[in-house]
């Protein structure tokens, strides 16, 4: 203590504390206030009044959260063409990011939804996640119907992380707003109440990797700081426009910080734990990181790529067309291949990212706009999907197997043609949000000169169209007329379609228990409780509203984008 | 132009008829067909109307509306027709009551696993799509409904068909959805050479009005992309083989549709928009078109003589009749594209009769067998059967006195000003049509009665109300072809003039000039 003060006085002129906005910061302090709160809640509230205390608090937490960030950008306070640094100039409050923010908001706010449900199965979360998977005191917990209520302060704290991290102005605290981002993600990967090895080793791979990534993050800020001598991004921007760009060490720098944040993008190369971890975490856990973690990660990037290495584009633009072309074709290719619900969105969000990367190369107001309304649209869009995912089960849980899918229409119209219309969505069909999206993205690259990277974007939508396509046919086409390969159910299950329609309803039923004492396990379409209706209605909802009437929303994404990030 | 929104009203009616048909129980199956006949016949009774209050001497788009839709990216609802889309308007809304009602019995609980009103609200939804695409004068939403026509096409082909039709619906998905995707490739293309031009706008009208000045190597880059989904759509050769699996595994009334209007949304789509938006590329492109159209006029004939299965056989001597209309566009003469634009109407009638009348003769059978060997001796039972079944080949293999033959002879004309030696190769185009018409005609409805087989009942009333038409069209457009071509010959000679815009010398002038002046 003596030392240090003895030191900086000697150093420097005597410590100034910045002057913080607070109210500029609210929507992230309620966020983090919540979750400190979650953690007292979770250490003395009783068990039984625990999880509904959770589950209000944050719901309470991330809408008044949103509600705030709506009164900030209407804020006569917040300049037209450009933002506010807040917190000694560490924090950037700007269009672009409230617009970020506020997406953010809402899709924790509809994945906290789907994270409470319940009814579908016991909940998604271990009874008893330090128990030794099959262990007696596991079945114990089960047996009293627990459930880790920990995993809302924790998704909390992700939240907070996911907000700070693309409004971070410097390299520094966007390391901060990654850890605090991460590090809760990690944990609640391993959460899952079913198929607990699979969740665990989830847990380990993205944790390493994750990890390695965070090194090579934190030694391009290191490469950065050595060339410019600051983490600011506006005085590498400065720094590195000065020196007319090409040294070496920025070089190295923009790449690995590149390198940290395509991982957590999931672009190619770095898309690796994708699969793995959607598979293994529990399916809200994975709807909440495809959306939310994936908006905030590519904000951050947009911002580092738009503000600190905005002079250099000339520089990056070759390695991001590379990286968006790998990633378009080789999430495409392999995702036709896959036999598992799970992995095959885990690849179709990597071909995701890489239609945004088109547009993220433009480094055009436009590509920003078009980026912010696509990484809006296809959040909700795959939140809907995965909370579809959720209420496909057999006795071990989901049933994730695409063979499991067959003849979904015939037992659960709704529910099929829901995820029929997030698929179409994925696939950038007209008329649903995902193609107007696509057309966003690619009309931004296109002029800005990136014709070869549409061509291929294009082809791949082709590539994705047809696995997309063949889950429709699974559910739509496949089923009674093949009972030699759904052994014994197929005649409860054409009964049971016989049964609904003559009732006229075409409401997701419980198929009736099946008295069949097969060896394959049955796969029934649980009812979804009202949280998981609610979120696959509002996917659904905005996936087609945003593709027939996208102006509004447009509108806000291009405005948001007008004069870029604040510097 | 008007007060009354003709176009939307016949856009969004069979749209409210198939959210009413799909509202309804699965188990009045009966009344569902009813209400969708109903529907139809009321757009037609629209369209018709409309159509009454045409001037073929008037502006070249009436009927026009235009209204912002997404203005961040210059999108309109913008819609109008000229004479050619006026015709097809008119086809579609007829083709729809007639395949409805053709296809009362089609479908069934044994036939599909659901239930019998979704397939006629698919119908629906496809009608209002058709309507649209032909309407639209704004790219964008052309686009938008080139595409989303797919999806209802895709669930009638995938739900409701026969034989192989998973795989036949998804290799239609696929084959038009690459298509399309390059295509939206070339619309945002023009989308932003047009912004260069100092409009971003996806309006028809202005994007001809610039068309001339945009860079020529974009243009041509921008011509391709349209035309390849054009090619896969019309079908041209290489690119139609998803037709015949599809046409094989539809049912008729879903082939009716799909051959008889979807499918001219290519040729239609060249006219307007390849033509229009890039005559130079156009002009730079037409001889390779021209090969391509005349081996699909050779291809496809010589294919069908060789088929077993009807519906196969009548979807390879579309490849060839689309051949004919391709050559017609790309003749650039007035008698190729007034030719062009009556053949895309005649090939209507005359294919959707050929279909629907097939489709009576399977359901016949009870295992619905749609091979020609199963057949024999079909007219000693149900001479009006084979009847109409004759004249709908006739009018196939272009006789004259039937509709076609106009259309055909017009096109041989417009082509022979110009391309004298390609003419008189797809000329052998007629003689193999005759040879596939007539053989199927002999094999199937010629011949002895088969041997202790149930006699053919013949056209009940419903099925006769669905196919007379057709053949009476088929006859009284043969006769009369001079109203159709008073109606056509306005945009024809627009679009003439916009491709021939920047190039007052063709190359074969003496011609071109005999051409117009006729």
């Amino acid at each position: 203590m003596n030392t240090l003060t003895v030191a900086g006085s000697l150093a420097a002129p005597p410590f100034q504390p910045p002057d913080i906005d607070y109210g500029l910061l609210l929507p992230m302090l309620v966020v983090f206030t919540a979750g400190v709160l979650a953690v007292l809640v979770e250490a003395f509230a009783p068990r039984e009044v625990r999880r509904s205390f959770q589950v209000g608090l944050s719901l309470l937490a991330v809408g008044a959260a949103f509600g705030l960030t709506l009164v900030q950008a209407a804020s006569p306070q917040l300049p037209e063409t450009g933002g506010i640094l807040v917190a000694g100039g560490t924090v950037a409050v700007d269009r672009p990011t409230l617009f970020l923010q506020a997406v953010i908001l809402l899709l924790s706010f509809v994945s906290l939804l789907l994270i409470a449900e319940r009814r579908v199965g016991d909940g998604s979360f271990a009874a008893e996640a330090a128990a030794v998977p099959g262990s007696e005191e596991e079945r114990q917990g089960i047996l009293a119907g627990r459930e880790h209520s920990e995993v809302y302060p924790l998704v909390l704290f992700a939240v907070l992380g996911m907000l700070l991290f693309p409004a971070a102005n410097d390299l520094l605290t966007m390391f901060i707003a990654l850890e605090v981002l991460s590090m809760p993600l990690y944990l609640l990967c391993g959460l899952a109440r079913r198929r607990r090895l699979l969740s665990q080793e989830a847990a380990v791979k993205y944790f390493l990797l994750g990890a390695f990534s965070s090194a090579f993050f934190l030694f391009g800020i290191a490469m950065i700081y050595g060339y410019a001598g600051s983490v600011r991004l506006s005085a590498i921007a400065d720094a590195a426009a000065a020196a007319g760009g090409g040294e070496v060490l920025l070089l190295l720098g923009i790449a690995l910080i590149a390198v940290g944040l395509l991982f957590k993008i999931g672009a190619v190369p770095f898309h690796n734990w994708k699969p793995d971890v959607y598979q293994g975490a529990p399916t809200p856990i994975t709807a909440f990181m495809a959306s939310v973690t994936l908006v905030s990660a590519f904000g951050a990037m947009l911002r580092v790529f738009y503000v600190a290495f905005g002079a250099m584009a000339w520089d990056w633009r070759p390695m991001i067309w590379v990286v968006a072309i790998l990633t378009m074709v080789v999430g495409a290719v392999v995702a036709v291949t896959q036999t598992n619900v799970k992995r095959l969105l885990a690849y179709s969000s990597v071909v995701h990212a890489g239609f945004i990367l088109t547009a993220l190369a433009a480094t055009s107001a436009q590509g920003l706009g078009a980026s912010l309304f696509y990484l809006a649209v296809y959040g909700f869009s795959t939140i809907g999907a995965f909370a579809i995912v959720t209420l496909v089960r057999d006795s071990q849980g989901e049933a994730v197997r695409l063979d499991q899918w067959r003849g979904l229409a015939r037992r659960s119209p709704l529910l099929a043609l829901s995820f029929a219309l997030f698929l179409l969505g994925f696939a950038g069909i007209p008329l649903t949000s995902g193609f107007i999206a696509k057309f966003a993205v690619f009309e931004a690259a296109l002029a800005a000169g990136g014709t070869p990277l549409v061509v291929v974007g294009v082809l791949s939508s082709a590539v994705t169209a047809f696995f997309y396509a063949r889950i429709i046919v699974v559910m739509f086409f496949t089923g009674a007329d093949e009972p030699a390969e759904e052994p014994g159910s197929g005649a409860a299950v054409a009964e049971s379609a016989h049964a609904q329609e003559a009732a006229g309803g075409v409401s997701v039923r419980t198929r009736p228990a099946p008295a069949v004492t097969e060896a394959a396990p049955q796969v029934e379409v649980v009812k979804p409780g009202l949280l998981s209706q609610a979120v696959i209605a509002i996917g659904a909802a905005a996936t087609l509203v945003l593709g027939v009437v996208p102006q509004p929303v447009l509108d806000l994404a291009t405005q948001a984008a007008q004069h870029l990030f604040v510097r | 132009m008007s007060a009354i929104p003709w176009l939307t009203i016949a856009i969004v009616l069979p749209l409210i008829g198939s959210v009413v048909v799909a509202a309804m129980p699965s188990s009045g199956a009966e009344r569902a067909k009813q209400v969708t006949l109903a529907f139809s016949v009321l757009v037609l009774a629209v369209v018709a109307a409309m159509a009454l209050q045409f001037s073929p001497g008037g502006p070249r788009f009436q009927f026009e509306e235009v209204y912002p839709w997404i203005p961040a990216f210059g999108i309109s609802y913008a819609v109008g027709v000229d004479g050619i889309a006026l015709l097809l308007i008119l086809l579609s809304a007829l083709l729809v009551p007639l395949v409805v009602l053709a296809g009362w019995n089609e479908v069934d609980a044994s036939t599909s696993k659901y239930s019998t009103k979704t397939y006629f609200a698919l119908i629906l939804v496809l009608e209002a799509m058709m309507i649209a695409v032909f309407a639209a004068t704004d790219v964008f939403l052309f686009y938008v409904v080139f595409e989303a026509m797919l999806i209802p096409v895709y669930f009638m082909i995938g739900g409701f068909g026969t034989g192989r039709r998973r795989y036949a619906a998804i290799k239609f998905l696929l084959y038009s959805l690459f298509g399309g995707l390059l295509m939206l490739v070339a619309v945002i293309g023009l989308y932003v050479a047009a912004g260069q031009q100092g409009e971003a706008t996806f309006l028809w009208e202005p994007l001809a009005a610039m068309a001339a000045d945009i860079d020529p190597a974009t243009a041509r880059w921008l011509f391709l992309g349209f035309f390849i989904a054009f090619a896969i759509k019309a079908p041209l050769w290489p690119v139609h083989t998803w037709l015949p699996s599809a046409a094989e595994s539809a049912r008729p009334g879903t082939a009716v549709l799909l051959v008889g209007v979807l499918d001219k949304v290519g040729t239609f789509g060249m006219l307007r928009f390849c033509l229009e938006l890039f005559p130079e590329a156009s002009r730079w492109a037409a001889w390779p078109i021209v090969i391509l159209a005349l081996i699909s006029i050779l291809y496809g004939a010589v294919v069908a003589i060789g088929q077993t299965d009807m519906m196969r056989l009548v979807a390879y001597t579309s490849v060839s009749h689309f051949g004919f209309i391709v050559l017609g566009v790309f003749a650039f003469t007035t008698q190729g594209h007034a030719g062009a634009a009556l053949y895309m109407v005649n090939h209507g009638l005359s294919t959707g009769a050929l279909f629907l009348i097939v489709g009576f003769l399977m359901l016949r059978r009870t295992e619905r067998s749609q091979l020609i060997g199963d057949y024999t001796g079909v007219g000693r039972t149900a001479p009006l059967l084979a009847g109409t079944f004759l004249v709908a080949g006739l009018a196939s293999l272009s006789l004259p006195g039937l509709s076609p033959f106009v259309s055909e002879f017009l096109v041989f004309m417009g082509t022979f000003t110009r391309y004298p030696v390609i003419a008189i190769i797809a000329a052998l185009g007629v003689i193999l049509a005759a040879l596939y018409i007539l053989w199927l005609y002999q094999r199937t409805m010629t011949g002895p009665r088969p041997e202790g087989a149930a006699p053919f009942a013949d056209l009940s009333p419903r099925e006769l109300l669905a196919v007379g038409p057709l053949v009476a069209l088929l006859v009284l457009l043969g006769l009369f072809p001079q109203p159709m071509l008073d109606v056509v010959n306005p945009a024809v000679e627009s679009t003439l003039e916009q491709v021939g815009a920047t190039d007052p010398a063709p190359e074969v002038p003496a011609a071109a000039e005999e051409g117009t002046s006729e």
